[in-house]
């Protein structure tokens, strides 16, 4: 055992006695809260991973520990060891049979984070819990047994947290006592991970080396892997940033209730989903369309200014308008697609099987409404992460689908909306809970502008006619947005990236940032204020130019977040594709052809983003290009992987 | 813009008001059970804030085993009449009628006849549909898979390979006629997350909670209060003044005391970091076989 399984416990004392209760509570009682999956095949080591974490962090209790001894010489598989694995069970049934079959969570807590862990099976059922699991989860960690290597069932777990939506990856790579610790073995199973991982367009993926039975890089560190400088999975659990996965840039807050304790108080409470809601905002309220003001937002009956997701709120508005459980507040230029019909992927979770033609319920948000699958389109085989045809979707499979909705329920993409991409399908007659579902982007241009458009006119109570270019055109519209430092590499990028997609036959307008500037906002400065003007008139003129069916490439500075967000929220998130031209200040310098940042230095000019002017770098872009390197062809392989996972554009 | 972020708290809070507005507006007559202790506290405040400024859509229902802390049911009373809130309490009449009392019919017996046979008589009583409750998963290993929205059949059965799969914030609430759910805003809650929320909202608990001397028996090495006259001394047995205090609140004589001096909130919490013993230890009724809690759970106690 790795030297002080106590430490920790120790380290919250000592914490404790030094800073007194009064000033600890102040400062650890307001911790992040972090949600977990975990997955793993039988016997890869996952509930001993658990055990542990749980256990080095302190959160075993006493008497739960002295039960776990009793039941370990019942049960137990560890011989004399303490088994941590007996931890994680639950079900008395389950536990003789030596089994998990369903999903548990547990909990632990460090003093700047509060994990909830779910605790999926790897094997039977594994596909129906792992989702239930992961549509929770912001991370997951994904167990691999050293000896045995990545197995199909790995793919298969990378999937499921991909197709759930799960953006922060653990590779913990267990029982590296059985390889001899081994870093060859490791780097090994790193670079056969890196292949599919890759594909699966999970943003942030590490590896870890562990051995869960002794608790070597699970809390503590380890004296046997001298040359693993990532540090142990409780590092990373403490440290994944996961601030930005929450979507504040959509505004949706669906109506649970409508709260009227006095004939004064007409207040629409619901939980916001995603965005960021303020008052005096103007909203309009699908499916009527109906716009007004927020006037007041209480928020656990206290009034504040602003909220934001996953705040649960109840706000009053200006005006008198109608609104009842199952609509949705937005903001009036940023609605989502009101579609009847609506295509998605579903995890089938029955045994009856889903067969099409069969009408079932969907709750999506707060909205109930009966829905019939049209169309079943194909099956995943998730042995081979192909798609194959089929007739119906059996238990624990997996396939994409078209519904038929009685109302056309306010959905997004789930790629850009966990909360709002997601639905449930139950059963009329037994009222299970049959599948989970998430929605697609629309898979032709007809379908995307029909929907923006009964969206938009949904939004505005405006019906204007609009010609169809896009059906001509034959593409589905959208929007690069490439930002950086000057001589970053933008306009290199968006020029080839212009050639590319015209030779796919696509049309392109490129708008580059110094053009306009010579042009439209020639009015324009470089101060903080005009630079978001231009921001602003740039993200307009895309949307213009997408809504008549062109792809846009912008390539402008666009040097701070909130410059980035407004320009998505103009453009609406669904065509967005922010593209970061990351090269260091020192590389841009250096090309520095027309002396703009000689002069910037020499303080012969002001307002030079990087000289005197910050540049925030996006957090979570769709790509990240290191425009350091001359190797355009790669980066044009990497923005088109981007393209074709968001169904735009496939080479 | 992108600093909105929630502390583990808030965004606990915010999860279980969501969870009731639910049960609310997809269910025809919910009732909340009000079993006095901070578990039941906490999920009283967040029922208020989530209906603010309106009162509660629902009544809250104790079911009163007889053998409750006489500071529980004065405390009940206070908090009632002091929040205006609707109280249903139930005892079980027939168990009454019989005498039954843990002493001469044993913890299980009693448990069984006042408290899961009770409940489920007010159940079907005033025909509710949906029953919140305060137990938590950490409390205990069954628990642990319990789902948010319990779901039971017509005879308040839980069957444990029968329940709903529940994704992302979208529950099922779907019942046929006559059969109900048992609902647990607070599941992701730890027992610390309820001190830490009683702290920061300062919710009133009963002084129980608070090391005070009490008179106390020892037995099998539970401290068991002497709350009144009903309590039989064994041999050699004699009450005797600690200074205790409980960390889980129910019967008299199947709850122990813990030996402590924290008479706040903040140095419950204190003591609470620094041992490192979970809070069923006080409870008689778990230190049955394992897997106890579970049997009792499929005869419908909570
Ligand atoms: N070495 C290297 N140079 C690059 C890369 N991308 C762009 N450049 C060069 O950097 C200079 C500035 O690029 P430019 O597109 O004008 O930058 P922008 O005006 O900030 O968009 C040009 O000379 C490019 O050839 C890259 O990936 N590696």
């Amino acid at each position: 055992m790795v030297g002080g399984e106590d430490a920790r416990a120790g380290e919250r004392g000592d914490e404790l006695s030094r800073l007194g209760i009064e000033r600890w509570l102040e400062r650890y009682g307001k911790k992040e809260l972090l949600r977990i999956l975990t997955c793993g095949s039988v016997d890869d080591g996952k509930s001993t991973l658990i055990g542990r974490l749980l256990h080095d962090s302190a959160g075993v209790f006493e008497d739960q520990l002295a039960a776990l001894k009793k039941d370990t010489s019942r049960f137990g598989t560890t011989g004399e060891d303490i088994d941590y694995a007996l931890l994680m069970d639950g079900l008395q049934a389950e536990r003789e049979q030596g089994i998990t079959i369903d999903v548990a969570y547990r909990y632990f807590s460090t003093p700047k984070r509060k994990f909830i862990v779910a605790d999926t099976p790897g094997h039977e059922q594994y596909t129906r819990n792992m989702a239930t699991g992961a549509s929770t989860s912001d991370l997951a960690i994904i167990l691999i047994d050293a000896r045995k290597g990545v197995l199909p069932q790995t793919r298969r777990h990378a999937f499921i947290c991909s197709l759930l939506g799960i953006r922060h990856v653990i590779v913990a790579i267990n029982k590296m006592d059985l390889v001899e610790y081994s870093e060859s073995v490791f780097e090994s199973i790193r670079s056969d991970c890196g292949e599919f991982l890759a594909k699966l367009a999970i943003a942030d993926v590490a590896f870890t080396p562990i051995c869960a039975r002794k608790g070597e890089n699970v809390v503590f560190g380890s004296d046997n892997m001298p040359w693993y400088k990532g540090g142990p999975i409780l590092d990373r659990l403490e440290s994944a940033y996961i601030a930005s996965d929450q979507n504040l840039v959509d505004l949706r807050l669906p109506v649970q209730l409508v709260l009227r304790p006095n004939l004064d108080y007409r207040g629409f409470a619901g939980t916001l989903a995603s965005g960021v809601l303020r008052v005096g905002d103007e909203v309009a309220v699908l499916p009527s369309g109906r716009k007004s003001r927020v006037k007041s937002i209480t928020s656990g009956g206290t009034e504040c200014e602003e909220a934001f997701a996953p705040m649960a709120i109840a706000i009053t508005l200006e005006d008198e308008i109608d609104a009842s459980r199952g609509d949705v507040f937005v903001r009036p230029n940023n609605a989502p697609v009101l579609d009847n019909a609506l295509d998605a992927m579903v995890v089938w979770m029955n045994e009856a099987p889903l067969t099409p033609g069969r009408q079932y319920l969907l709750k999506t948000l707060t909205l109930t409404t009966p829905a019939t699958v049209v169309d079943l389109r194909y099956r995943m085989n998730i042995e081979t992460l192909r798609s194959e045809p089929a007739a119906e979707l059996g238990l624990n499979a997996i396939g994409r689908v078209r519904l038929e909705c009685v109302r056309a329920p306010a959905v997004d993409a789930y790629s850009v909306n966990r909360k709002t991409g997601a639905f449930i399908l139950i059963d009329r007659l037994t009222n299970a809970t049959v599948a989970a579902g998430m929605v697609v982007e629309r898979a032709t241009v007809e379908e995307a502008v029909e929907g923006r458009r009964r969206a938009h006119d949904a939004a505005t109570n405006v019906r204007v006619p609009r010609i169809d270019r896009s059906r001509v055109f034959g593409q589905v519209p959208f929007v690069v947005w490439l930002t950086g430092l000057p001589r970053s590499g933008k306009s290199t990028i968006a020029e080839r990236l212009e050639k590319e997609l015209f030779a796919a036959g696509k049309r392109v307008i490129v708008l580059d940032g110094e053009s306009l500037r010579r042009g439209v906002s020639s009015d324009l400065g470089f101060s903080t204020a005009d630079r978001a003007e231009q921001g602003r008139r740039t993200a307009e003129l895309a949307r213009m130019l997408s809504d008549q069916g062109l792809i846009v490439v912008v390539a402008t500075v666009s040097p701070t977040a909130a410059i980035r967000e407004r320009a998505r929220e103009i453009v609406t998130s669904e065509r967005f594709v922010e593209v970061f031209c990351d090269a260091p200040l020192a590389v841009c310098e250096a090309r520095d052809t027309d002396r703009l940042f000689a002069r910037a230095r020499a303080g012969e000019i002001a307002n030079v983003t990087g000289v005197d002017q910050p540049f925030e770098a996006p957090t979570a872009p769709a790509a990240r290009l290191a425009t350091t390197k001359q190797d355009v062809t790669e980066h044009m392989k990497a923005l088109f992987t981007v393209f074709a996972a968001r169904g735009f554009v496939v080479r | 813009m992108n600093s909105s972020t929630l502390t583990h708290l808030e965004a606990l809070e915010a999860e279980s008001i969501h969870v009731m507005r639910e049960v609310v507006a997809e269910f025809s007559k919910p009732v909340m059970l009000f079993s006095i202790g901070k578990d039941s506290m906490a999920m009283l405040r967040v029922a208020q804030k989530a209906f603010a400024p309106g009162k509660l859509p629902f009544p809250l229902l104790h079911v009163n085993t007889t053998f409750k802390f006489k500071e529980m049911i004065t405390f009940r009373d206070q908090i009632a009449r002091e929040l205006g809130f609707e109280l249903i309490e139930w005892i079980n009449q027939d168990g009454v009628a019989l005498g039954i009392n843990p002493f001469d019919h044993g913890t299980q017996r009693h448990t069984h006849i006042m408290k899961t046979e009770a409940l489920k008589q007010a159940l079907d009583h005033y025909g509710f549909d949906a029953a919140f409750g305060g137990a938590r998963r950490d409390e205990e290993k069954s628990r642990s898979k319990e789902r948010v929205f319990s779901f039971r059949d017509r005879f308040h059965q839980w069957d444990p390979k029968n329940q709903r799969p529940e994704l992302w914030n979208l529950y099922n609430g779907r019942v046929a006629k006559g059969e109900s759910i048992r609902v647990f805003p607070l599941s992701n809650w730890t027992e610390l997350d309820v001190w830490l929320y009683t702290h920061v909202e300062k919710i009133p608990l009963v002084p129980l909670y608070f090391a005070k001397e009490r008179p106390v028996v020892e037995r099998n090495g539970a401290l068991i209060m002497v709350d009144d006259e009903r309590l039989p001394l064994l041999k050699g047995e004699k009450s005797r003044m600690r200074k205790i205090r409980f960390r889980t609140l129910g019967c008299y004589p199947l709850t122990g005391g813990v030996e402590s001096d924290a008479d706040t909130v903040p140095k419950v919490i204190e003591e609470m970091l620094r041992s490192r013993s979970s809070e069923r230890q006080g409870r008689v009724i778990d230190y049955d076989e394992a897997g106890s809690m579970e049997e009792k759970k499929r005869e419908g106690y909570f």
